[in-house]
């Protein structure tokens, strides 16, 4: 009832190939990243900031970056965290030797070498694809961990291998408060995100989907299968990348290697999969989910065991994430193989009746 | 279908309330937290330290009711040894209480790098007592670390000490050959720019192996170390990479007694699984050793005679629980030390950190908690937050570990100016102005 196009008439192309052709979409969207941007800020204590809302944002733009490369061109890829390590250390060098550039610009510079390095790892998806490519983007991970660990020049010949991050400033402005972090990481991850979302309904987007549904018939319709490939990893891999360099310096602060391996590039992997393929709010709401699980079941079970006399250790709380974690992941594959998106467009589609049955 | 939804909204809200909620907080208590993982890779070194950090905690609380009344409120969280975990962990837990968390102890080198950068703005300390970063200890930069009873380099210098005792002088190291099996995280990287600093000064062949964590994998690092025959392996591994390191020596063949592990390398988990090809295995320990001393007899009548110990009966006197209790022990006196100037009431980060700083551990006061036999006396000041840099060695006979030296000190000839060094460098890339310690009070 709410949720109807009658009476919606578009007399341009522009109006009717907008991102939101619907007017409630675009109010909804516009309502969201209010309350994203105003709201939230006014009523999210510091745990909910540092704990909850920053990881989710930046990881949500990981998420976008992998979606762009696994659902949009369909080439697996197991890298992901080494590209938010390249990220990261580039973002890290770009500060240390040129240090007249505001971090922020590192942030977004970084990606670009990210993007080289992801160029670089996608040249075996040119010959191969499925799981032989999970093994080759596989291998870049673990050459990822190996460079970050033994290549002294890239954490600047620190003997204990960690770095640190500079302070995160504008203009003189300090950011460096949890509300001010939390809006950087918004901002990049929300045009980073509608520049995404352009160029997958784009003319590059329409390449990426023929070369993922069927790349020999796409080839012959005359999609060039390196340019759209390479540039599926570029794209993903300046994403991931900035996401990685936001993640080392807007959250952590502090890191060493180990925040890049292989656990974050299958949690990656699981927020997309999740999320929905092929979809850029199934990579935000894959972020959510995958963010938010643990840290509920982390607070949530020590008070459900209470209710029932149980008092449990923090050992077997972690351990009954993974199991819950991965009964819900399976559980997901199994009931919507499509993901939190295609629920989310089962809703709309029910929302267009409502409230009236068929 | 309805049910469905009503459940779902219940979900929504419950997970909402829990996430925002927070804690109805009685007044008078002294809320500390407690990093700890009993899970991964890690555990089993994790598990007998959380549970004497726990234990000595519970018994401050049965036996005095607290720290001078305070009750002591103590939570848990695990951490897997991961850093976001670990961030995690602390930016849930610093606010709790009615004071906030009085300090935080994250027994992991990494997690601690990135709290360095956390605990000054929250104005929380940070006791990492024998680990964490060995510039640390230089307090004027790093005013909220404190690595208590001693940092990685005085390690290798103690280490580098008993082998030329062992062999009979300093002069006796020119020439050979002393290997450096670490973890390749900045924990086993730590003491590198000190066996380096010193291989330097005596002459003697530095080489670094490192080992992939988690570090079960050793082979072909063995192999390394067969062929390249140095004349003493220093360990500096944690979890199972400790026990995969002494099983795969014995394997090839290596001379367990040529073998030195860090204090964080000589506990039970790190040789009953290599069963006889342990023994004659050496560690340093962290000033104690294993076994029972007087604040046991407290610890089993108000704790685990009441069925209170997370720690199983074997458990309880090992190396590695006696350190939790150490690390407890610290905590709680620097809260008491803190209360002794502020007042008998829940103290803050910050007055617990005046606390830790002004830290004087005589060896009476020992005596008086019951760890005498197990650390010598500590006195912690503003330029110095290590506090003492005694460390001995113990090797493991097969049955149990043996004390098999003296007291070393750590040289300070050697290790000021590498301390002054690099706590200089950290303070000039994060603009820090280092405390004039002459003028603290």
């Amino acid at each position: 009832m709410i949720y109807r196009e009658a009476g919606q008439y578009k007399v341009t192309y522009e109006a009717d190939q907008a991102i939101f052709p619907i007017v409630q979409d675009r109010f909804a969207m516009l309502a969201l990243l209010a309350i994203a941007f105003v709201a939230v800020p006014l009523l999210a204590s510091e745990y909910a900031y540092r704990a909850v809302l920053i990881p989710t944002v930046i990881l949500a733009l990981a998420a976008i970056g992998l979606n762009v490369l696994m659902g949009y061109c369909g080439q697996v890829s197991l890298g992901s965290g080494a590209f938010m390590g390249v990220g990261a250390y580039a973002a890290y060098n770009l500060s240390v030797h040129l240090p007249f550039l505001n971090p922020l610009v590192s942030i977004l510079l970084s990606g670009f070498v990210a993007a080289g390095i992801g160029i670089l790892f996608g040249i075996p998806s040119l010959r191969i694809k499925g799981f032989y490519l999970a093994c080759a983007t596989l291998a870049a991970q673990f050459f990822g961990d190996w460079a970050f660990l033994r290549i002294k020049w890239i954490t600047n010949y620190t003997p204990s291998g960690s770095v640190n991050a500079p302070p995160i400033q504008l203009f003189g402005v300090d950011l460096s408060s949890p509300t001010a972090i939390y809006i950087v990481a918004l901002a990049f991850t929300v045009v980073l995100g509608l520049a995404t979302k352009n160029l997958v309904r784009g003319h590059i987007g329409r390449q990426w989907m023929a070369i993922r549904d069927m790349d020999i018939a796409a080839e012959i319709i005359g999609v060039r299968p390196m340019y759209a490939k390479l540039s599926a990893f570029a794209v993903s891999s300046f994403l991931i990348g900035v996401s990685g360099a936001m993640w080392a310096f807007l959250y952590l602060g502090s890191w060493e290697p180990a925040a890049f391996s292989i656990d974050r590039s299958f949690q990656l992997m699981f927020m997309v999969i999740i999320g929905g393929l092929g979809s850029i709010l199934g990579s935000v709401l894959g972020a959510i989910f995958i963010v938010l699980l643990p840290i509920f079941l982390n607070q949530a079970l020590p008070p459900l065991g209470a209710v029932v006399g149980w008092q449990i250790s923090t050992a077997t709380v972690s351990h009954f994430e993974s199991m819950i974690f991965g009964a819900l992941i399976v559980f997901f594959l199994v009931v919507e193989p499509h993901g939190l998106a295609r629920l989310w467009s089962i809703g709309k589609e029910k929302l267009r009746l409502w409230p009236f049955p068929h | 279908m309805a049910l469905r939804k009503a459940a779902l909204l219940g979900a929504a809200i419950v997970s909402a309330g829990l996430i925002a909620a927070g804690t109805a907080q009685a007044q008078n208590e002294q809320f500390i937290p407690g990093l700890v993982y009993r899970t991964g890779a890690y555990a089993p070194n994790g598990v007998p330290f959380a549970d004497g950090v726990a234990d000595y905690i519970n018994m401050i609380n049965a036996r005095d009711g607290g720290i001078n009344g305070v009750k002591i409120l103590f939570e848990e969280c695990e951490t897997g040894y991961a850093t976001d975990r670990g961030v995690e962990c602390y930016e849930r837990l610093k606010g709790k209480g009615p004071t906030g968390a009085a300090y935080f102890s994250p027994l992991s080198t990494g997690i601690t790098f990135a709290l360095t950068e956390k605990a000054p703005g929250d104005k929380i300390p940070l006791l990492t007592m024998g680990y964490g970063r060995a510039d640390s200890r230089d307090g004027s930069v790093f005013t909220w670390n404190f690595p208590l009873m001693g940092t990685y380099w005085t390690a290798a210098n103690v280490a580098i000490q008993h082998i030329a005792h062992e062999w009979g002088g300093f002069d006796k190291l020119k020439g050979k050959k002393i290997a450096l099996l670490y973890h390749d995280s900045p924990y086993g990287k730590e003491p590198i720019a000190a066996l380096e600093s010193m291989s330097k000064k005596y002459g003697f062949d530095f080489l670094q192996i490192p080992v992939p964590a988690p570090g079960s994998e050793q082979k072909s690092q063995w192999l390394q170390i067969r062929q390249a025959r140095p004349d003493y392996v220093l360990l500096w591994g944690w979890g199972v990479m400790n026990s995969a390191a002494v099983s795969e020596a014995g394997n090839v063949n290596y001379p367990r007694d040529k073998m030195l592990g860090v204090w964080w390398s000589g506990a039970e988990p790190d040789v009953l699984p290599a069963g006889d090809k342990a023994k004659g295995y050496k560690a340093l320990m962290l000033q104690h050793p294993a076994g029972k001393f007087a604040v046991h007899k407290d610890i089993d009548k108000f704790v685990v005679s009441q069925g209170k110990s997370l720690a199983k009966p074997e458990e309880v006197g090992q190396v590695l629980y006696n350190r939790g209790l150490i690390n407890s022990m610290l905590g709680t006196e620097a809260i008491r030390t803190a209360q002794a100037k502020f007042g008998n009431k829940p103290m803050t980060g910050e007055q617990v950190r005046w606390g830790f700083e002004h830290l004087d551990l005589t060896a009476d006061r020992i005596k008086q908690l019951g760890f005498e036999g197990m650390m010598g006396p500590l006195k912690v000041s503003c330029a110095d937050h290590e506090g003492t840099r005694l460390s001995r060695v113990h090797q493991w006979d097969g049955k149990e570990w043996k004390v098999i030296s003296d007291y070393y000190t750590g040289d300070d000839s050697i290790l000021e100016p590498l301390v002054k060094d690099v706590a200089g460098k950290y303070a000039a890339e994060k603009k820090i102005t280092p405390r004039d310690c002459s003028k603290e009070s």
